[in-house]
């Protein structure tokens, strides 16, 4: 391992210059990409939002759309706007739809095919703070209406820690990886229509989440707070939300055991 | 904004005899430079404002640019066959209640009579219309109820019992349809 870390460090040190995270190769040809990306400024709410295009060379930019529009911030357009903070998908930070499909920018490849071009809109169907940046205020506050922190009516009996068997805790496995960033909320028509009172795939995961642990004790109230035919029914298992979810986890199953739970209620 | 402007305050040495020119000087050099429009609000004067920007936001865009996949597709099928269908049961019900009351005969043997005489492409466009969907909706239904009981909710499961139901609903809609 000490090894590695020193190749590493050599091989930094033997680059000149310290451009993106990934190396760029160089080669001859040019690869123009085009990126069309939608724009709106709350200083000028008069005029409409529009989709402007940015050309790219792809030889000199990292493989992740979060390299290239970071690429044309720093070069073409500083007032483009998005939310970025780590690069590596574990923020949430820069979920925007991008070609379609709702994910991360920085764990979505730019496709290379540069005959086409890549359309970058921000979460589908919410206020528009800015360009990429979506209003997520009512989003949060839906993750704060579950609660979501262990409750317990009596304290553990070393004054300490509240254990749980290995099996319990592995029942959490696949749930708390969830990151908040509202790609799957964000990609459920159900949300779409309605978000005000639907809480949507992303929160429901993290109410299954503090459902099933073994160490909380209020889940009559949890399970109470969501009998009702707006909280947790709007959901029609359209399945968009694990289908777009970068990091791989499953709100639709998730939904689907609390309507177990409350069927049995 | 207030933040900001503060922010732009201590990058400028301010001597304590200077102190309040170099405010003043700073913060012009401030807009000057970064061309940063501020405005010295109270807090409630800013919640007016974000109040005020937030009359104006647009929605993003959704439906029209998401992209197509087989799990939305299938579903708003499923709500449309679904429309389709009660539509369809309902008009049938009314028009035989409403002809029983007023005397007309509308019973089984004159529809299939009246059906009979129609020529062969608008049979079979009709019977199709309604074959399809009945099948569609029925094959989709069935995925539901295995899904409820929290089976076949993974994406390879999603796509695998939905391009089942499209093959069936392919096989007895056209069987519908033509025999």
């Amino acid at each position: 391992m000490f090894r590695s870390i020193l190749r590493q460090s050599r091989a930094f040190n033997g680059t000149t210059t310290r451009n993106l995270a990934t190396a760029t190769t160089t080669s001859v040809t040019p690869r123009i990409k085009t990126f069309k990306i939608y724009r709106w400024n709350p200083d000028t709410p008069e005029v409409e939002p529009k989709m402007q295009s940015y050309d790219i060379d792809l030889n000199h930019c990292g493989p992740m759309v979060l390299d290239a529009i970071l690429k044309i911030k720093n070069e073409q357009d500083s007032t483009l706007t998005f939310r970025r903070s780590c690069r590596e998908g574990i923020c949430g930070s820069c979920a925007m739809n991008i070609g379609g499909r709702n994910t991360l920018a920085c764990l979505c490849r730019i496709e290379t095919d540069t005959a086409k071009e890549t359309k970058i809109y921000p979460l589908p169907h919410m206020f528009v703070v800015r360009d990429l940046v979506p209003d997520l205020t009512h989003f949060y506050k839906q993750y704060k209406s579950i609660q979501p922190y262990l409750q317990t009516e009596n304290h553990p009996a070393d004054g300490r820690e509240n254990l749980q068997s290995i099996e319990d805790r592995a029942k959490l496995d696949g749930l708390y990886e969830c990151i908040l960033c509202a790609c799957c909320s964000t990609s459920c028509p159900s949300y779409w229509w309605n978000q005000q009172e639907y809480l949507g795939p992303a929160v429901l995961m993290q109410a299954y989440r503090w459902l099933i642990d073994s160490r909380d004790q209020a889940s009559r109230v949890r399970k109470e707070m969501l009998q009702n035919s707006m909280s947790l029914y709007r959901c029609h298992t359209i399945m968009n939300c694990a289908r777009t979810c970068p990091k791989g986890l499953n709100p639709g199953k998730a939904i689907a055991e609390i309507k177990k739970q409350l069927a049995f209620d | 904004m207030l933040a900001r402007q503060g922010l732009g305050l201590l990058r400028q040495p301010i001597t304590s005899s200077l102190l309040s020119h170099s405010i003043k000087l700073s913060s012009t050099r401030l807009v000057l430079n970064r061309s940063i429009s501020t405005i010295k609000a109270s807090h409630e004067k800013e919640q007016e404002l974000l109040i005020a920007q937030r009359k104006n936001r647009p929605e993003s865009p959704h439906l029209t640019i998401y992209q197509p996949q087989l799990t939305w597709i299938l579903s708003s099928f499923h709500r449309i066959t679904g429309v389709a269908l009660a539509g369809m049961f309902y008009a049938l019900t009314c028009t035989y209640a409403a002809t029983s009351i007023l005397g007309i005969s509308f019973d089984s043997a004159s529809i299939v009579g009246a059906f009979a005489t129609l020529p062969f492409i608008i049979k079979l466009g009709a019977k199709a219309a309604g074959a399809y969907p009945f099948a569609f909706h029925i094959f989709n239904g069935v995925r539901h109820l295995v899904w409820d009981f929290g089976s076949q909710l993974t994406i390879p499961g999603v796509y695998t019992t939905g391009y089942i139901v499209l093959a069936a609903t392919g096989l007895l809609g056209t069987y519908l349809a033509f025999f």
